[in-house]
Parts: structure tokens; sequence; C-alpha cells
């Protein structure tokens, strides 16, 4: 449905995305993730013809989107980071304009009601844009992405400055629109992509640095099964008693985070299920034992570990990504070092 | 087009702005109407040129807004992304501000009718007349508009815009001033006021019906350019 090819954008000297390339099914749903500044939105201005690529090409449903951009954006329901909202307008009278601009083919009353009713906007449509609050707006905003119906919907931030209880109503809608839609989606809440998101591409620097499923994300990053342990005790006491279980290689104590209480990090030997012996131990020195949590790398921690890495090869690394596996990315390094010196 | 155009026209009509720029155009029209009819002479084409200098005034506050604030607002992300090329956007802006420009001198219009009913008159000259100021609109708006698309301000839009209109339409009084003749001989050929006001006097002359068109031709292209710029800049 998506095919992205060696797409870079420069700005000036600086280079915003670099040779990015990847390809989305029918019916797919993945979420951009990278920190502020990463290249998320210039990406997904590119991909909706709203900027131009330096390099590379685009093409939505087999239309490139710079020979056939009419073609193209009709497959494409666009949320942009700022709701694209005419303030002086009603919302219902914006929405018409909306349906006007893209040319759309279903009867226009019923079509709209059901968009209203779909993202809850149907007791705010004869309001003018500019007295709705942000959560509103943004809804609005998402109604205007669905006019049309297109196969592919691009939403950037979609729940940035909502609160909790709207999060979740718009995260239920992407979830339910993911049935019948392309969806990408960026965020840097990873929550949200954990939730809705079936495939997830990290992007640091304008780079690419992984692209995966979540799951296998955070499986390739924790490799170890250390334990977090919050128990009843002194804390030298159970140190030592820890340090003796077999299969531990190491204990640290993670000071008092519940009054009583000690949380311990205990990290086992390579392969070592180490869960039953540390209860037992517990229990034998005659200790409570209050949880025992494994310390599994949520996606967060991936992003984390991804992106502060010190540049975009070592988190390659990380990820055991063989450097054969993005060779044009190197040339294109090269190639930018080169014009650099 | 037909989208962009109704709901342009429209805001001029939800936002304060319409209405203060017909006011303007209808409490000078009637004035100058008034006052040349006190004379005794029925000739309206004489008021409708007078309005040179109103509009001049007046029609930044109609263009300033019309390419600036979709930019400031960031809406420009829905209309460029919609599949709609960027001449019907272009398209569509220009022809709303000039169908309020045009709405200024329907009251001309009613007076026609009322001179008609009272003294026989040549009406092809009010359309010369009539023609001849949306021409001139036409062109101050394409100029603005144009403007309007480098700036996300509206405040500097107009106040840009106003400045390029009094130069633009006084440009053969400052040719006078110029010592050197033929450059003085250009711009005086240049002059929009030069090839406006030869529709005031009754001469049919495609030259300068050509001349204006170019000129529109040329900024809602530059226009259209400009919104192609930022997509590569």
């Amino acid at each position: 449905m998506i095919n992205v090819t060696g797409l870079s954008k420069r700005y000036g000297t600086h280079l915003a995305v670099e040779n990015v390339s990847f390809d989305i099914q029918k019916g797919e749903v993945i979420g951009f993730l990278g920190p502020n500044g990463a290249g998320k939105s210039t990406i997904m201005n590119i991909l909706t013809g709203y900027l131009s690529m330096t390099q590379g090409s685009v093409k939505i449903d087999g239309f490139d989107i710079m020979e056939y951009p009419e073609e193209a954006k009709r497959r494409i329901g666009y949320l942009p980071e700022i709701p694209p909202l005419y303030i002086d307008m009603k919302v219902r009278e914006y929405l018409n304009f909306i349906y006007d601009l893209k040319k759309v083919k279903f009867p226009k009353k019923p079509h709209i009601d059901e968009i209203l009713k779909l993202v809850k906007i149907d007791n705010v449509q004869n309001r003018l844009i500019k007295n709705l609050s942000k959560g509103y707006r943004q809804r609005v905003g998402f109604a205007q992405a669905l006019i049309g119906n297109p196969d592919v919907l691009i939403l950037d931030e979609p729940t940035v400055g909502l609160d909790p209880k709207q999060i979740i109503e718009i995260r239920n809608l992407i979830a339910r629109l993911g049935k019948n839609h392309t969806i990408i989606l960026s965020s840097h809440i990873l929550s949200e992509i954990q939730a809705v998101c079936k495939r997830v591409i990290i992007i640091n620097r304008g780079q690419i640095v992984a692209d995966d499923t979540a799951e296998n994300l955070s499986n390739k990053l924790s490799s170890d099964r250390s334990l977090v342990a919050r128990i009843v005790c002194t804390e030298k006491e159970m140190l030592e008693a820890l340090q003796t279980v077999k299969g531990v290689n190491a204990v640290t104590s993670l000071g008092r985070k519940e009054d009583g209480s000690f949380d311990f990090l205990i990290e086992p030997v390579a392969g070592a299920d180490i869960r039953e012996a540390v209860f037992d131990r517990v229990v034998s020195r005659g200790r409570k034992l209050l949880s025992l949590s494994s310390n599994s790398a949520s996606l967060e921690q991936v992003f984390l570990r991804l992106t502060e890495a010190t540049d975009n090869d070592e988190a390659r690394r990380m990820l055991g990504i063989e450097e054969a596996a993005a060779p044009a990315v190197d040339e294109a390094t090269e190639a930018k070092e080169e014009e650099e010196a | 087009m037909g989208a962009i155009f109704k709901r342009e026209f429209k805001s001029y009509f939800s936002t304060p702005i319409g209405y203060i720029v017909l006011a303007a155009f209808y409490f000078f029209l009637g004035l100058y109407f008034s006052l040349i009819y006190s004379y005794g002479a029925p000739d309206i084409e004489s008021a409708i040129m007078a309005m040179s200098t109103v509009i001049v005034f007046t029609l930044p506050i109609l263009t300033m807004r019309l390419m600036s604030e979709d930019r400031r607002q960031k809406v420009d992300q829905a209309l460029l992304t919609a599949p709609v090329g960027l001449t019907s956007i272009v398209m569509g802006k220009f022809l709303a501000a000039l169908a309020v420009f045009a709405l200024g001198f329907a009251p001309t219009l009613i007076f026609e009718i009322i001179i008609i009913a009272y003294v026989s008159v040549n009406v092809l000259s009010y359309i010369y007349a009539i023609l001849g100021m949306l021409l001139l609109g036409g062109t101050l708006i394409a100029i603005g508009m144009f403007i309007s698309s480098l700036t996300e301000s509206s405040v500097i839009s107009a106040i840009l815009t106003l400045v390029i209109n009094i130069l633009v339409l006084y440009m053969s009084s400052f040719a006078s001033m110029i010592n050197i003749e033929w450059i003085a001989n250009v711009i005086n050929k240049a002059a929009f006021i030069t090839a406006f006001e030869s529709f005031g006097e009754n001469i049919f002359s495609v030259t300068d019906i050509v001349y204006f068109l170019s000129i529109i031709g040329v900024f809602l292209f530059l226009c259209v350019r400009s919104l192609e710029k930022r997509r590569w800049s």
C-alpha cells in the first residue's frame, strides 16, 4: 500500500531524513516512534505530499506522490501535528468544506453525519471551532482526515494534549479504524504505540534504527532475565542471603521504595531461571516477599536505549542487525562525510 | 476551486473585514457620486475613476490574510495535502477576493439606473469604467495575494502591499520627477494609471486589457510558485 524507498530530506545543510525505506502492506497499523526532532513529522509531511523529498520516492497504492499527486492524495487522510482548522468556521461548515475540497463522491449529509458520530463531535457540530477545547479540536482534525474514507490514515501524534479519557477514546477509535484502514501513527508516547500498533518503526536522527514488531524489539534487547524483588528485611542481611542463591550472578540493592522493605535487582547467570530459588531463600530466612517482577525491557526502555545510543550504528548493533543489512545507509553517510570534508 | 472560493468568500463576511471594506467602498462611491452630481454632471464614470485612491488603501485589507493566515494557522496542510492542484487553490482565493471587490461596485448599478431614468447616457462608457476598475482591482489583488503568500504575518503583508500599491499606482507621478527622459518614458508607458485612465475616457483598448490581464497572470503564477517553493525549502 505504501512503498518508501531511499527517502532523504535536506534543509539547507541539515539532513533531516536520511535514506529511509519501508513498505507497508494494506491493513497494517504501524507506529513511528522517535524523540522530538527525529524526523517523524518530516517523513509524514513527505508521505502526504506537503513537503517534497530531496531524494527517493514515495508510492501510495502504486501512485507516485510526485508524479500523480492527486491520485495519491485522494487515498490519504492526514491529521498533522497541529490540526489544520479554520477557527472562524463552525464544525459542520468546516467538514462540508473539506468534503468539497476533497471532491468526495459519497452522499454528503449521511457521510458527514457518520463521521461526526464516529469521533463523537455531533454535539458540537454547530459551534465555532475557535470556541472548542483542545480535545475537541483534535477530534475535528481527526474527522477531517476521515472524510472521503481514504484507505490510508496518517496520524501525527493524534493524542497529544488530550486528557486520559480522551486518549483512551482516540486510541479505541484508531484500533477500530485499523480493521479496514492502513494506518501510520506517530508518537513519543510508547504505551500508545504498544496499545494499537503491531509493527513499530523507531526513528532517530532521521534514520530508521529499528523496524520490527513490538514484542520482538523488547525480546531482542532484554536477553537478560533479571528480577526485581521487594522484601521485608534488613538490607545487609538479604544482600548476603541472595548472593548465595544458586544461579545468581549479582545482587544490587535498589534502596527503600516502600516503608519497611527493600528492593533488590537480582541478575542471574545466563539462561538460568532463578525465580523459585529466590522465593525459597527468602522464605527460609523467615522474611516476606512482597513482590517479584521481571525486569525485561519494556518498549520504553528499548526506545531509550536505542535513541540514547551514541550513534545509529551502535543502536543497530544492539538489535543484532548486521552491517550488511543497511549498506545503503553507510554509503549515504560516507557520501555525506566526503561532502563535508 | 469551488470549495476554496466559497470558503474564502464566506470568511470575508464571518469576520469584519468584508463589511469594513464594503462600507468604505459604499461611503466613498456615494460621496464622489453626490459631489459630482451636485455640479450638475450625471457622470458616474468619474466617480468610479476617483475610487482608485480608495482601493489603494482598502485592497491590502482584503488580501492581507488570503495566503498568510492559512500558513500561520497551519491550515495549508489540509489544502496542500488534499487532491487539488495549487492553481485551483490560488484561483479560488483570487476569485473570492475579486468577488468581494466587485460587490463594492454593485451600487453603481443603482446609480446608473437613476441616471438613465432622467437623462440619456452612453451605457457603454459605464461598462468600460467598471471593466477598467475590475481589471485594476484584479491586478492589485493578484499583487497583494502574492505578497501575502510570502509571509506568515498579515500585518507585514498589509503594509508591504500598501506601499507597493502606492508606488505602482502613482508611478507616473514619480516619473515626472526623473530627469532622464527615456527612463521617465518607460515608467510612464508601464504605469498602471495610464492604462487605467483610458477606460474612463470611453476608449476600448485591447492593449490595456491585455496589459492588465498579463500582470494578473504573472502574479497568480508567482503565487503558485511561492506555494510550490515552500515544499522544496
